[in-house]
């Protein structure tokens, strides 16, 4: 089926400061579909939506609307209408003259606007509140205003920005359901932006999932809960059991020590990947006739099904199964190969590397001075001669996020937390490279924080020869 | 029942230096020197009536002009970065912390003749008088007063939010539209209490006319002349600035309810 494009971005690049905040950007929007930007805080989602709105121009790359390139175009002349994340609405104007806004800008006839509005009012069930207050109106009839508004201009697109996000949960339900129905009677290409991963695979035809400017995975939202592109995905849709394995063979992966038969090829031998098992794709067997075997920690009646936590080889599984298991009892788990999903690790080494030249040397403390991105660091319990080349490994378990606000680096940005069954796997983000940490501890995606380095846990290598080693 | 306790002071405050002489000036307006009961007082204080619908007259023209030119300052500072804002407003106010009385006499000092801007002028061959005049008591109103219009209307600008210009902008606006149906509306609350901080002192002020307006004196300085002699009718005066006043508030007032709705 040929699908009429819309909306294009093409290699959309944004940054504030120097914050980069959106690194290439690749969306074709189809006409008349419902496709919803995904992600955490931070993670540029809002920023894409302005630019299609026109209140931002990208930094480089090219907007296209039908085909038409539009990247300087001023909002009021797009034919896109949005709805604003706290509605906008003009609390000097009642409830018919928010909605009659943009029709009087377009100078229609009286008669033809009162019929638009009515008809409106209609769609969005607020028949008889012409005359209302915006202040008057509650958070509910507020977002069903702004919807109204949106929608009564006829646009070919309708962005809406996190528009459920202050109401309370029932309302939220219902609105996700109602705003789906709007956006089949009305026929309009929706683009909805949300963080809430339930609301995007309740309501649209394509999700896109984003994560830290780049697009990690787009598709429908059963693609995208059973085939999750990478660890980040699989992490924020749903629950998953996510742990580090390594791919023996074609088929053949290798998780706490047990080797697992799964249906994913093509990866090189022996390297590292991610593996995720839903929690629902976990059967529960007589420990004897599984490989997997762990101790029920914890049962939580969720419902519908038994939530329930098991320890095996010290990692944290979650199973989601509608039988209670006993907390204490032994059991043994199996996945079908077809349900187990490897992918690429995010970050592709197991360990941080570190190639710098010391800068002075103190024989007297045994300490040395590196340079890491123009800071000068201090290592402890090391001798090196002033000018030595090194090649220094330091495993994830050697960085930790400085309590007390000063750190070896002071401001380096989380890109991905992922909890690992025994510890949490930590991509970090500084001026010029990523690294990465392993802790017990959570921390906030998309916050600065400062790091200190623990060299006790690394191992440093003398690099002979000259030039070989840039810094890095 | 403890506020209650703490607003004692404030009450006697007021009962004393706001309800007595107010009363006060009520009681002196009604009654001849022997402390009968009359309307002459009245009578005697219309033949202020001329520099009465002057004094107003002016104070019109002022805090119009202020108007004109605080508007679309206010405007531009609001659109500015916050910490450049709070230097622009510090500007503004800067002449303020000097005595009124002295920046008049600036004025005097610049404007006089044969001052520096009057022998500038006259090198340019143009020769006019620049102090003694209307004119000049309105330059001096609008530069006492310009700041007491300029900030309540930068605080409801500045207070506008941003989504809401988006919003505006994204239902086909143009800047013009923006202005004209967002913004200005949105202004209307500050742009009632300026008009009342310049219209209410304007009117009533005295000394910017002795010093500047020559002999054209407005109704503040007659009522200060008038009151050196003659309490009653002095009160008289008085109380009827007062009651046009008031008679302005309460019109503002209901206007700006009509205007300023929700903000």
């Amino acid at each position: 089926m040929d699908k009429k494009v819309i909306v294009s971005l093409r290699d959309i690049f944004f940054d504030y400061g120097n914050e980069v905040i959106l690194n290439g950007i690749n969306l074709d929007i189809y006409d008349k579909e419902f496709i919803t930007l995904l992600g955490p805080s931070g993670c540029g989602k809002t920023t894409t939506l302005r630019i299609i709105g026109g209140f931002i121009e990208p930094k480089s790359g090219d907007v296209f609307f039908d085909s038409q390139r539009i990247n300087e175009l001023p909002p009021h002349k797009r034919n896109v209408n949005t709805v604003f994340q706290k509605y906008a609405l003009f609390p000097h104007l009642n409830v018919y003259d928010n909605i009659a806004f943009g029709l009087r800008l377009k100078k229609m006839s009286k008669a033809e606007i009162e019929n638009k509005v009515k008809h409106m009012l209609a769609i969005v069930d607020l028949k008889g509140y012409e005359k209302r207050k915006i202040n008057n109106l509650s958070g509910g009839q507020q977002q069903r205003v702004a919807i109204a508004r949106a929608l009564v201009c006829d646009p070919d697109v309708v962005l809406l920005d996190e528009p459920l996000g202050a109401l309370d949960l029932k309302l939220r339900k219902d609105m996700q359901i109602e705003l789906k129905k709007i956006q089949q009677k009305t026929k309009k290409t929706f683009v909805y932006v949300t963080h809430d991963q339930e609301e995007a695979l309740t309501m649209s035809d394509r999700v896109v999932v984003m994560n830290n400017g780049v697009i990690a995975q787009i598709g429908t939202p059963t693609d995208i809960y059973n085939e999750p592109a990478n660890a980040f995905v699989a992490d924020f849709i749903g629950e998953a059991n996510i742990i580090n394995g390594v791919m023996l063979d074609d088929c053949r992966v290798s998780i706490l020590g047990q080797e697992l038969k799964c249906v994913d090829k093509g990866f090189p031998k022996n390297s590292p990947v991610d593996v995720v098992i839903r929690p629902e794709d976990i059967e529960v067997v007589d420990p004897t006739q599984s490989v997997l075997v762990g101790t029920v920690e914890d049962t939580i009646f969720k419902g519908v099904h038994y939530e329930m936590s098991v320890k095996c080889n010290k990692c944290q599984w979650i199973i989601h199964s509608t039988v209670a298991q006993k907390v204490g009892d032994t059991i043994g788990m199996t996945v079908s190969p077809d349900n187990i999903h490897i992918m690429p690790k995010m970050f592709l080494l197991p360990n941080n590397e570190i190639f710098t030249t010391v800068l002075y040397s103190d024989e007297e403390a045994n300490t040395i001075t590196i340079s890491i991105e123009d800071n000068e660091i201090e290592v402890p319990d090391c001798y090196y001669e002033e000018g030595t080349k090194l090649h220094i490994i330091l495993p994830p378990t050697g960085l930790h996020i400085a309590g007390d606000g000063v750190g070896d680096l002071d401001e380096v940005y989380i890109e991905s937390v992922i909890w690992k069954g025994e510890h949490n796997e930590i991509i970090l983000e500084s001026d010029e490279r990523k690294w990465l940490m392993q802790s017990d501890q959570d921390e906030q995606v998309a916050t600065y924080v400062p790091v200190s380095f623990d060299f006790s846990k690394a191992t440093f290598e003398v690099i002979e020869g000259e030039g070989e080693a840039d810094e890095n | 029942m403890k506020t209650k306790k703490t607003a004692y002071p404030y009450l006697l405050w007021m009962l004393l230096f706001t309800i007595v002489p107010i009363g006060m000036v009520i009681y002196y307006a009604f009654t001849d020197e022997q402390g009968n009961f009359t309307f002459e007082m009245f009578v005697n204080a219309s033949d202020y009536s001329q520099v009465f619908l002057y004094s107003l007259w002016i104070a019109l023209i002022s805090t119009f002009i202020c108007l004109v030119l605080a508007y679309p300052l206010s405007f531009m500072i609001s659109r500015c970065e916050e910490h450049k804002q709070s230097m622009i407003i510090m500007f503004i106010m800067v002449p303020m912390w000097m005595n009124f009385l002295l920046r008049i006499y600036a004025w005097v000092l610049i404007l006089q003749n044969y001052g520096p801007l009057d022998t500038m002028l006259n090198f340019l061959g143009i020769d006019i008088t620049l102090i003694g005049n209307s004119g000049a008591t309105i330059l001096g109103m609008v530069y006492e007063f310009l700041p007491f219009m300029i900030l309540p209307i930068h605080t409801v600008m500045s207070k506008i939010d941003n989504s809401l210009i988006e919003a505006a902008q994204d239902l086909g606006a143009n800047k013009f539209y923006v202005f004209k149906n967002v913004i200005f509306p949105l202004s209307v609350p500050g742009i009632i209490s300026g008009i009342t901080m310049v219209f209410v002192p304007t009117a009533s002020t005295f000394l910017v006319a002795q010093y500047l307006g020559g002999t054209q004196f407005m109704i503040g300085d007659v009522i200060e002349r008038v009151f050196q002699s003659d309490h009653h009718t002095g009160s008289a005066i008085a109380l009827v600035l007062m009651v046009v006043i008031l008679g302005f508030l309460v019109f503002m007032n209901r206007f700006g309810d009509e205007e300023a709705v929700g903000v």
